[in-house]
C-alpha cells in the first residue's frame, strides 16, 4: 500500500433507524434491513479492519466537526422519537489515536475539528444502531465523525480527505460506514407496521434510481447528484445531502466498485438501505463529474447568503460581498479574486492596516492568465507578456483592497516578485508606475525561482486604512 | 378541587453558557462568568416567581425533536447527565428530576383529544434534552417542583412555518386546559431564544464577552420589534407576525414554543416584564415574563 493511499477495500450506507436493531420482526421490511445489515456485517468481517471509520448524519454539529475520543463510549440510549422501542445499553471501543490524527488532519487542511472525550457525550442513534448491528461483539474500534449543519461539499469533502490523510498514515485497515437514509419523509402520524411503505411513490423511485446506479459500483456519480438529491428527496433540515460527498471522497472519487444493495425498505415512510461497495479494477468509469475538487477549506461557509432567484443572472455584475470573519479575514468574492491556492485569506485587517495575501494574474473565476502562461503543462516554457501580467496582478489587489474597504490609494508598501528579472523588469516596471507613482508606495523587487502556479508576476501589498473610513 | 391555573408564561431561553458562566454544583465545566446581563434578569425574574405561588413548570423545549407527533414527559422520575452535543465542553450537567405524571397524561390527552398527533415518553433511561435541562434549572436551580415536557413536533421541516404554530396554538389551548382540570398552579417556559443564527466557531475562552455580538443588524432590528411589541402587550399580533419573524431571523420560535405559551395565557393584552435580554454566541435571547397571581386569560 501507497503510504498516502489509505487502506480501504470496503464502504457501506447503511440506515440509522433503530426498528433493524430493536423490533426486526415487526414486519417484513424491517426483517430485511436487519438481514441487510448481517451480509453488510459478513463482508466486514472477511476484509479484517482494523477500524470502522463512521459519519453519520443523524449526528449534527455546529462548531465544525467533532470526532469522538472517548475510548470507550457507554450508555443506555433511548431514541428521542422511537423511545417506545426501548432502551439501546451500549459499550464499544474507539481509536483515539486515529481519532485524533484525523482531527489534526483536518487542522491542517483549513478545517476547525474537535476531538470529544467527554464522559456520557450523547452518541446518535444512528451511529449506536450501525455498530451494534455491524459489529455485535465490538471487536473492531470506531472511529467517528459528525455531519456539521452547515457544511457543504467543499468543507465534506476536505473532511473526508483528512480522514483519507490519517488513515494512509497509519497503515491501518478501514471499512468506512456512512449511516443515512435515502428519502428521509417520515410518516408524521403513527403508522402500524404491517402499514409501512415508502412515504411517496416519487420518493421510491428516487430510491430505486440512486440503488441502482450505487449497485453498479456508481458512487461518485451519485455523489455529483447531492444537490439533486437534496432538492428531489429529502426533508431539508440541513443546507444539503452530505455523506455521499463524504463516502466517495474518502474512497477515492471514482465509480470502480462492486456494488451489493443487500436490502431497501421503509421505516415509517423513509427509504432505508444496506449497501456495500468494493473497490474494482473494473466498475462503469464513465465519471459524470460536473464539480471542481477542492483539497483545502478556506472557511467561507456562505450560511448568510440568500438562495439566488431563479432569474437573477449566473454571473453578477458587479463583484458578490466578501466574507470577513470576526479576526478580519477576508475571504475575497469569487467573481473579484482568484481563488487562493492554500490554507490562507485574500487579505487580513489588523487595525488600521489590510495586509494582503502573495496576489498573482490569474483571473477570478476562471483562472485564466492573461498575456497567457509562462510554461505549459509539460514544463515547456511558453512566450508570454510581463506588462499584461502585471495589469492582472493591479486590478486584482485593486478588487480585492475594495473588498476589504480599502483602495489602490491607500496602498503603503508593496513587495514584487519576478521569476526573470532581467526579461520582465522593464515591462514590469512601466505598468506599475502608470498605476503606483502617485500614489507612492514603498516597493522591493526581488527575483524568484518560481511561483506555485505559472504566472511571472506577484505583489504583496500592505495598505493602511483607517478603520471608520472604511466602506 | 379547586380550578387551576396558569400563573406565569415566561420566554426562558436555554443557551447552555448561562448555566457554564453560573458555575452550579450539578454542571462539571468551570467558568469566569459571562453573559451575566442574561443571568441577572434571570435572577430577577426567580425573585419575581418566588412571590407567586405555582405547583409546577410546564416547558416546551426545541431540543426534544420529534417529527410523528408531540411528545409529553410521563414518566415520574428521570435522572442522569445531560451533555450537550454542540457543547460538551461547556455542558455536562447531573440532573434528578420529578414529572407531575397526572398533568402530563392529562396535556397529552387534551392535546390528542383537539386532533394533533401525541405520545406519552416513558421509558426511565430516556436523556431528557438539554433545552428543557437549562430553562428549567436557570427558573428553579433547585429543582424544588416537578416538571411537564413537550416535545418540539418539528413540522416547520415538513410543512411550513405556518402549519407549525397553528399545531403550537392548539397545544397551548389544549394545554390550558388539561392545568384547568388539574387543580394545578403551573408556569410555561417557552425555551426558546429569538433571533437564532449563531456563530459558526468559539474563541480559546467561550466566555470572551470582547467577542459576544448579535450575528447582524438584521437580527438586532426583528428581536427589538418584537421585544417591544411584547412589552407593550401585543402579544397576539407577535403570534400574527411569528411566522415572518421566523423566517427573517432565522429565530427558534421556528420550534413553536413562544407560540404555545402566548396561546396557552390567550395571548395576553398585558405587558410582558422584559428582565433582560443578550446575546449567546451571536443568537437574540430575551428573558420575558406574564406573572400573574389570579392566572391566566385575564
Amino acid at each position: 500500500m501507497n503510504a498516502s493511499t489509505p487502506d480501504l477495500p470496503l464502504a457501506l450506507i447503511v440506515p440509522g433507524l433503530p426498528h433493524p436493531l430493536l423490533a426486526p420482526d415487526s414486519n417484513a421490511h424491517r426483517r430485511a434491513l436487519r438481514d441487510g445489515f448481517e451480509a453488510a456485517a459478513a463482508r466486514i468481517a472477511a476484509v479484517q479492519p482494523d477500524v470502522l471509520l463512521v459519519y453519520s448524519t443523524m449526528w449534527p454539529s455546529i462548531l465544525g466537526h467533532q470526532v469522538i475520543t472517548n475510548p470507550w463510549p457507554t450508555w443506555r440510549h433511548v431514541d428521542e422519537l422511537f423511545h417506545e422501542l426501548g432502551t439501546i445499553a451500549y459499550r464499544f471501543p474507539t481509536d483515539p489515536a486515529l481519532g485524533t490524527a484525523w482531527v489534526e488532519a483536518g487542522h491542517a487542511r483549513g478545517l476547525a475539528m474537535h476531538g470529544v472525550d467527554h464522559d456520557a457525550f450523547p452518541i446518535d442513534t444512528g451511529t449506536v444502531v450501525a455498530l451494534e448491528l455491524l459489529d455485535p461483539e465490538h471487536r473492531i474500534p470506531a472511529v467517528i465523525c459528525s455531519s456539521n449543519v452547515y457544511a457543504d461539499r467543499g468543507e465534506t469533502l476536505v473532511v473526508a480527505k483528512a480522514a483519507r490523510d490519517a488513515l494512509a498514515a497509519s497503515g491501518k485497515r478501514a471499512v468506512a460506514i456512512v449511516v443515512t437514509t435515502l428519502s428521509n419523509r417520515l410518516f408524521t402520524d403513527h403508522v402500524a407496521p404491517e402499514d409501512d411503505r415508502i412515504h411517496s411513490p416519487k420518493d421510491d423511485e428516487w430510491n430505486r434510481k440512486l440503488l441502482e446506479m450505487l449497485d453498479d459500483g456508481r458512487l461518485e456519480d451519485v455523489a455529483q447528484l447531492s444537490r439533486t438529491i437534496q432538492d428531489q428527496l429529502r426533508v431539508k433540515k440541513v443546507v444539503n445531502f452530505k455523506p455521499m460527498w463524504f463516502l466517495s471522497a474518502l474512497m477515492g472519487a471514482h465509480n470502480h466498485y462492486d456494488g451489493t444493495v443487500h436490502a431497501y425498505a421503509p421505516v415509517v415512510g423513509t427509504g432505508c438501505a444496506v449497501v456495500s461497495l468494493s473497490p474494482s479494477a473494473d466498475g462503469t468509469g464513465d465519471r459524470e463529474f460536473d464539480e471542481e475538487d477542492v483539497e483545502v477549506w478556506t472557511g467561507n461557509r456562505e450560511v448568510l447568503d440568500p438562495a439566488p432567484e431563479a432569474d437573477e443572472p449566473a454571473v453578477p455584475a458587479a463583484p458578490a460581498p466578501p466574507k470577513v470573519d470576526r479576526a478580519g479575514r477576508v475571504h475575497a468574492s469569487e467573481s473579484a479574486a482568484p481563488k487562493p491556492v492554500g490554507a490562507y485569506p485574500h487579505a487580513r485587517r489588523v487595525g488600521d492596516f489590510v495586509f494582503v495575501s502573495g496576489m498573482g494574474p490569474r483571473q477570478p473565476g476562471t483562472d485564466a492568465i492573461p498575456g497567457g502562461p509562462i510554461r505549459d503543462a509539460a514544463g515547456t516554457p511558453l512566450d508570454y507578456d510581463a506588462a499584461a501580467q502585471t495589469e492582472a496582478v493591479i486590478a486584482n489587489i485593486r478588487r480585492v483592497l475594495e473588498q476589504a474597504g480599502a483602495s489602490l490609494d491607500d496602498v503603503v508598501d508593496c513587495q514584487c516578485f519576478l521569476v526573470d528579472m532581467d526579461r520582465d523588469f522593464q515591462a514590469f516596471n512601466a505598468v506599475y508606475a502608470k498605476h503606483f507613482a502617485a500614489i507612492g508606495p514603498t516597493r522591493t523587487t526581488v527575483a524568484v525561482r518560481a511561483l506555485p502556479t505559472p504566472i511571472a508576476v506577484e505583489f504583496k501589498v500592505i495598505a493602511h486604512c483607517p478603520v471608520g473610513r472604511q466602506g | 378541587m379547586a380550578q387551576g391555573r396558569i400563573v406565569g408564561g415566561v420566554i426562558a431561553p436555554h443557551p447552555p453558557h448561562l448555566v457554564y458562566a453560573d458555575n452550579p454544583p450539578q454542571n462539571e465545566p468551570r467558568s469566569e462568568g459571562g453573559w451575566e446581563m442574561l443571568r441577572w434578569g434571570y435572577e430577577r425574574l426567580r425573585r419575581d416567581l418566588a412571590a407567586i405561588e405555582h405547583d409546577v413548570l410546564i416547558v416546551l423545549s426545541p431540543h426534544w425533536q420529534t417529527y410523528v407527533g408531540w411528545h409529553v414527559l410521563a414518566g415520574p422520575h428521570f435522572s442522569g447527565k445531560s451533555v450537550d452535543p454542540i457543547f460538551p465542553h461547556l455542558f455536562r450537567y447531573t440532573y434528578d428530576l420529578e414529572v407531575d405524571t397526572a398533568l402530563a397524561e392529562a396535556i397529552e390527552s387534551e392535546a390528542r383529544g383537539a386532533g394533533l398527533v401525541t405520545e406519552r415518553m416513558t421509558n426511565p433511561d430516556f436523556r431528557v434534552d438539554y433545552g428543557t435541562i437549562v430553562s428549567c434549572h436557570l427558573v428553579d436551580p433547585a429543582w424544588s417542583r416537578p416538571i411537564v415536557s413537550i416535545s418540539s413536533c418539528r413540522a416547520t421541516a415538513y410543512y411550513t412555518v405556518e402549519v407549525m404554530q397553528e399545531q403550537a396554538r392548539i397545544l397551548g389551548e389544549a394545554t390550558r386546559r388539561a392545568v384547568e382540570a388539574s387543580g394545578k398552579r403551573a408556569v410555561l417556559l417557552a425555551s426558546n431564544s429569538l433571533s437564532h443564527r449563531h456563530f459558526t466557531d468559539e474563541g480559546e475562552l467561550p466566555e470572551d464577552m470582547s467577542r459576544e455580538h448579535i450575528t447582524n443588524h438584521g437580527q438586532h432590528l426583528w428581536d427589538v420589534k418584537i421585544v417591544e411589541m411584547l412589552r407593550a402587550g401585543r402579544t397576539q399580533e407577535v403570534v400574527d407576525l411569528m411566522p415572518e419573524f421566523t423566517r427573517q431571523a432565522i429565530a427558534e420560535t421556528d420550534a413553536g414554543s413562544l407560540t404555545w405559551m402566548l396561546s396557552a395565557l390567550g395571548c395576553p393584552d398585558a405587558p410582558g416584564e422584559l428582565y433582560a435580554y443578550g446575546t449567546v454566541i451571536g443568537t437574540g435571547n430575551a428573558v420575558m415574563g406574564w406573572l400573574r397571581e389570579e392566572g391566566w386569560p385575564a
